[in-house]
């Protein structure tokens, strides 16, 4: 299969701070012999080189959709990166201490898209959490208060709902989309909207979306808050240059 | 350039390309440092940093798909994540004084600090 192997070495050897970078033994496809590579986990992706210096990495794990688990073998320090799949290869990795083996086994299981993604839409639930003053946690009924619209922006401290210690399944819904069963765009999508008021808007909720399978559907469930914002200051900014564009025209003779 | 009818599929950060009667794909373009942009009618390319004349073209069947497709790909690549977490993260910090990622201890978490400066 085909990738944009000069975009990925680039990104890889280009001085954006890696996640976690080091030398680890990695063995063998066929035969059970570790070889050192220095390794460098960026973003989703675990690349590694001969050499810590050279300018290319030799290969690259995806680690998207992969369990890290601890080998119990006599390999001191050793874990494995395991996907879904019959034809997919183990890969086994192996430290050179335990503190270096811990800190790997826990950057490369935070480390997939999955995971990220996962994380962000918990806060993006938080904020509007906040913002909007709805009661409780997890799951049951929200209560759609009249008064939401007002200034109930601002939210002591006291009103932040209890954070759960463990994040829900992810199934690209927020969790009281689930409780309704409906998809329907809440009321509060048209609400920020309006900027009449003299408080600082807050960027606006967008109506919620069920997830599609594959396609373009994944990407765009994400942050709907951050990209609504996102929209906007782009919007903007091509509408002012358009203006400049035309006053450059208007200008000339 | 000759135009080849693709299935083309953006799952996370990658955006996979078959032939559309296969189950493989036959390649795929790591979505990250790139550039999308609208070109004509229909069409969108894609290109990278270390090579912005390089362009990836993509002819979609309408304007509204092309217009999908832009808005899809340019939140696509996981620096985008990551950027909006840490939004979220300084918004909710602000908002409570309490940093939202102490409570699944991930605080620490080299992806997730806000004076990282990337790309």
């Amino acid at each position: 299969m085909k990738l944009n192997e000069r975009s990925l070495a680039f990104y890889a050897t280009c001085d954006s701070p890696a996640d976690n970078s080091g030398f680890l033994y990695k063995r063998g496809e066929r035969h059970t012999a570790y070889h050192r590579r220095w390794f460098v986990l960026k973003d989703n992706m675990l690349f590694y080189f001969e050499e810590r210096e050279s300018r290319e990495p030799v290969g690259v794990i995806v680690l998207e959709g992969c369990n890290v688990e601890l080998c119990d073998s006599a390999e001191g320090f050793a874990f494995a990166i395991r996907f879904g799949g019959t034809k997919s290869r183990t890969y086994v990795l192996a430290a050179e201490s335990q503190a270096a083996m811990e800190s790997w086994v826990k950057s490369l299981s935070r480390a997939s898209f999955d995971y990220m993604r996962l994380v962000v839409r918990e806060l993006e639930k938080q904020l509007e959490e906040m913002r909007w003053g709805r009661a409780g946690g997890w799951g049951g009924s929200r209560e759609f208060s009249g008064s939401r619209k007002s200034s109930g922006l601002e939210q002591s401290p006291e009103r932040v709902p209890a954070l759960p210690g463990v994040l829900p399944k992810e199934n690209g819904c927020a969790v009281w989309n689930n409780a309704l069963g409906v998809e329907q765009p809440p009321s509060t999508s048209g609400c920020a909207e309006r900027d009449d008021e003299e408080n600082p808007r807050p960027p606006p909720l967008p109506p919620r979306r069920r997830v599609s399978n594959g396609s373009a559907g994944n990407a765009g469930d994400i942050p709907s808050t951050f990209c609504r914002l996102h929209e906007r200051y782009s919007r903007e900014v091509a509408r002012l240059r358009q203006d400049w564009l035309e006053k450059q025209r208007g200008s000339r003779p | 350039a000759v135009l080849k009818k693709r299935l083309v599929k953006l799952v996370v950060n990658f955006l996979f390309y078959f032939r559309t009667d296969e189950a493989e794909p036959i390649g795929a373009l790591l979505l990250e440092h790139c550039r999308i942009t609208k070109e004509e009618e229909n069409v969108f390319s894609i290109s990278f940093i270390e090579e912005p004349e390089r362009k990836y073209c993509f002819e979609c069947a309408s304007e509204e798909q092309c217009q999908e497709w832009v808005e899809a790909l340019k939140r696509a690549s996981y620096e985008f994540l990551r950027r909006s977490l840490i939004f979220y993260r300084n918004e909710i910090q602000k908002m409570t004084g309490k940093d939202p990622l102490e409570q699944y201890g991930i605080s620490e978490e080299a992806r997730f600090q806000l004076g990282t400066p990337r790309q």
